[in-house]
């Protein structure tokens, strides 16, 4: 049995197990809290501030993500003087923040920018600095914009504690601090394994997927769950897909296997399917050269083949080779086209070659 | 897999790999497993390549290709001699244990150490941790498999596992991480010689019968060709016509030139396919394939989870596979009218007991199922051979050495081994722009020592040649491989590795041995 304490959380009494975060256990009473830097699936760092809380007995304001409950706690997430701190964090993170939202990538799945709605930040009071980085646009997967970064220092955690390259990390102190690679140097010089975990938890436009940009608001793309048909891991994620094309993929966090981790392959492969070489007719092989023929042409010849070779030598004269890439249903349908219609056992695909 | 991938996360202790690069070839689960050893779980990796994960292992045994018999009997040996094997699984739960002991008998360490190439030190070492974790899991993929021992070598994890009682509960088992997505499922499925869905044997009559029955035909009970079996009946004339979905055996199967002869050979291929492969090249007629973004329904992962696919775009060629393969029905005279892959799952699921439990509906509200689920109140099984194994006791089948079928000698001094790299997937992702703009071609790795007497550098070519074929590679020049060593993945058609590969097979699979043969090289 775990241990369990009692807490108020905006007047109402709630339990946790014993250990918990106050955002954890507000999640469970069902209190959403905002949040930039906390992430379930990664450590909790207490960076942003934006999950700051009222504790009764405590004059400052802490940090939810980080904050353990007590016994007899008394938490408010959303007084006025949460809602002013809020706000002024927020302020303090667009300071140094592009505000291309018009053109940006991320609008509409980006946190900071539904944080600002729903807090009424149009603007920064404070003036100063702003960072003018090059945008890193060395690969054919990532799209790099640091000027976007809030430094939540979720892409550093990601790369360390999901797929553990440790190519990411901190450079530099105040404001000229980034989450870089070693060395500061562009994603192709570094020893990234271009998995995009970093992008899949990046919540603004610093981190995002190439094959996306200018293909559509996220509004408008419609995500369809899928499995991956690269290795035998069993990946799920979604293809994004606007107008009835394939525009991209993104993480699902209900995938059993592999919540929002991916690799290479099933993150920013999956563009084989557009290659200007797929096959689009039948074709047929005339004087040794292949001629694009109609379905009804295929089939014809087809079944004429295969039923004059039948004939003449015998059932076992046919043999399949069925595919470890295609689906069940497509499997059982070779199977049983061998057996069934064919006559023959002769029916066989890769898996021990 | 014996168990689930959740167990790396959840409940491992000991990791025990053996022939398998995770982080390359099963990223996630790589992945998975660094975080393991990172919060504190062992990791022991068996390879003569040092592969990623061995910076994080607390053992590397970095054996000499083709010993994995003589390493594994090596560790059993030391466990029985040293009183760790569990006494209570091998008398409730095994047979055959006495024959086990005897063949490991001979191996003693020293031997072992001599054969291998480990320290003495790190058996001891290793046979203790491994017998001694509670919760510790053998991982293994084609290094195991891919040689002409291969059946034998998997028997003898299996050997290692039960005889310290390693198998049928949480954290622990024989975990093979199956290759292709769909692999697992494609065997499910009954596209193999000798069995129909869920794997129910041709040969049993009452099976056949009631496929019979469904089908309204009578079905042959001999059991069919393997593939390097058709290959060769389509050089002696004897298998005339093939049907190919989605393979593309010439770039894949080991050495190509007898795969081509015999495609060459066929009086009518058909292949149905995504793009024009050099198997399809060979065909009469091709069908065009639609990609998995077009296409409903359902791969099976290594862990035997059954996931859905679901369509996300129109078929580029206008239909789905599911329907293409119905019209062959259609037009040879067997109607079949399926309106959409969930109704041939349901005709699948209703003659298979262990997928009875499963459907389309199932999994759209518990997101996957693992089978066995024989019905459909049955959860599903994350882990197999809970309490008794499937054939009633674990039948230890122990095995001598068996050295590979062609070692380097004089004329061809190089030992070539072959495998996949992280950015690529066999012979598909190649047709990814974005892939192929970065890792364009073959980086053969050859040690510093062999670089330095060729004479070449990284990104230099060089001409490998064995007895059966030869293609020209660029080398990267790396102590990740052995002196002696050359290391070839088979992706690119420029590089044709499987042209040099063995023509060596596990007499048992047919699985050709991919993993060890002879070469030579030249600098070109």
């Amino acid at each position: 049995m775990v241990d369990l304490v009692k807490l108020i959380i905006n007047g109402k009494e709630v339990e946790a197990p014993v250990g918990s975060t106050i955002l954890q256990a507000a999640e469970m009473a069902g209190v959403e809290i905002p949040r930039l830097c906390y992430d379930k699936d990664l450590s909790p760092l207490g960076a942003c501030r934006l999950c700051v809380v009222e504790v009764k007995g405590n004059r400052l304001l802490p940090a939810a993500c980080v904050t353990p409950v007590y016994q007899g706690m008394e938490v408010d997430t959303d007084s006025p003087a949460v809602v002013e701190a809020r706000k002024t964090i927020l302020e303090l993170l667009i300071a140094n923040h592009p505000l291309d939202c018009l053109t940006c990538e991320k609008a509409g799945a980006c946190k900071l920018q539904d944080y600002c709605y729903r807090y009424g930040v149009k603007e920064s009071p404070f003036a100063g600095e702003k960072h003018d980085y090059a945008i890193d646009d060395s690969n054919p997967f990532i799209v790099r914009d640091l000027n976007k970064c809030i430094l939540c220092g979720a892409c550093v955690r990601a790369c360390e504690e999901l797929t553990g390259a440790d190519n990411l990390s901190y450079l530099n102190r105040g404001f000229h601090r980034k989450a870089t690679t070693a060395g500061d140097v562009d994603y192709i010089d570094s020893d990234c394994v271009f998995c995009g975990q970093c992008v899949a938890v990046c919540p603004t436009g610093a981190l995002t997927e190439k094959s996306m940009v200018g293909q559509g608001r996220r509004w408008d793309i419609e995500r369809v769950r899928t499995t991956c048909p690269f290795c035998g891991t069993g990946c799920n994620f979604d293809l994004a897909v606007k107008d009835g094309k394939v525009i991209g993929v993104l993480s699902n966090p209900d995938a059993p296997v592999n919540q929002r981790s991916l690799c290479v392959k099933g993150r920013f492969g999956w563009d084989f399917i557009y290659n200007e070489n797929r096959l689009t007719t039948p074709l047929i092989k005339k004087n040794g050269q292949f001629e694009p023929a109609s379905w009804d042409e295929a089939f014809s010849l087809i079944a004429e083949r295969f039923k004059e070779i039948k004939e003449k030598y015998g059932p076992d004269s046919f043999a399949a080779l069925s595919s470890a890439r295609c689906t069940n249903e497509e499997n059982f349908l070779v199977s049983k086209f061998s057996r069934a219609v064919m006559g023959t056992n002769n029916v066989d695909h890769c898996a021990r070659t | 897999m014996t168990n689930p991938i959740s167990d790396i996360d959840n409940e491992v202790e000991l990791m025990f790999l053996i022939g398998t690069n995770p982080t390359e070839a099963h990223p996630i689960i790589g992945y998975k497993m660094r975080q393991a050893a990172r919060r504190g779980a062992k990791l022991v990796v068996c390879d003569p390549r040092h592969i990623d994960l061995v910076d994080e292992a607390d053992y590397w045994l970095r054996l000499k290709p083709g010993t994995d018999i003589p390493l594994l009997n090596g560790l059993m040996h030391i466990i029985i001699k040293e009183g760790l094997e569990d006494k209570k699984f091998i008398e409730e739960r095994t047979e055959n244990y006495e024959e086990l002991k005897a063949i490991v008998e001979t191996y003693t360490p020293d031997r072992v150490s001599e054969l291998t190439g480990i320290s003495v030190d790190d058996l001891y070492a290793v046979a203790r941790l491994y017998a001694t974790t509670d919760k510790a899991m053998i991982f293994y993929t084609l290094g195991i498999t891919e040689h002409i021992c291969g059946t034998r070598n998997v028997m003898s994890c299996a050997n290692l596992a039960m005889l310290t009682g390693h198998l049928g509960r949480p954290g622990a088992g024989v975990c093979p991480q199956r290759g292709q997505n769909n692999v697992q499922g494609a065997c499910d499925m009954g596209a193999l010689p000798n069995v129909y869905a869920g794997y129910q044997a041709v040969g049993v009559d009452a099976v056949r019968e009631k496929h019979e029955k469904a089908w309204g035909v009578s079905l042959p009970s001999k059991v069919g060709l393997k593939i390097p079996e058709m290959f060769a009946a389509a050089h002696e004339g004897k298998v005339k016509a093939m049907y190919i979905l989605g393979e593309n055996p010439v770039l894949t199967d080991p050495d190509a030139n007898h795969i081509r002869g015999a495609l060459e050979k066929l009086e009518f291929l058909v292949v149905h396919e995504l793009f024009l492969s050099e198997t399809a090249a060979y065909a009469d007629v091709i069908l065009p394939a639609a990609s998995f973004a077009e296409c409903d329904g359902t791969f099976t992962n290594t862990e035997r989870r059954v996931q859905r696919v679901r369509k996300a775009i129109e078929p580029i060629p206008g239909q789905a596979n599911w329907q293409t393969i119905c019209q062959m029905f259609n037009v040879m005279g067997y109607p079949v009218s399926y309106n959409s892959p969930k109704e041939i799952w349901d005709e699948m699921a209703s003659l298979t007991p262990s997928m009875a439990g499963i459907n389309y509906e199932r999994i759209e509200k518990e997101n996957s199922l693992q089978w066995p689920c024989p019905s459909l109140d049955h959860p599903g099984t994350p882990v197999l051979h809970v309490g008794k194994f499937t054939r009633g006791l674990g039948l230890f089948q122990p095995s001598e050495h068996i050295p590979p079928g062609e070692m380097p000698d004089d004329e061809y001094p190089f030992l070539l081994s072959t495998g996949r790299i992280l950015q690529h997937y066999n012979v598909t992702t190649p047709y990814s722009k974005g892939i192929s703009s970065i890792w364009d071609k073959e980086m053969s790795e050859l040690n510093p020592v062999d670089a330095e007497k060729l004479g070449v550098v990284t990104g230099d070519q060089v001409k490998v040649t064995s007895r059966r074929g030869e293609a020209i590679t660029q080398i990267k020049v790396t102590d990740r491989v052995l002196p002696g060593v050359i290391w070839m993945s088979f992706h690119y058609t420029a590089t044709p590795t499987n042209a040099l590969t063995s023509h060596h097979l596990d007499p048992i699979t047919g699985t050709g041995e991919y993993k060890v043969c002879a070469v030579k090289l030249e600098k070109v």
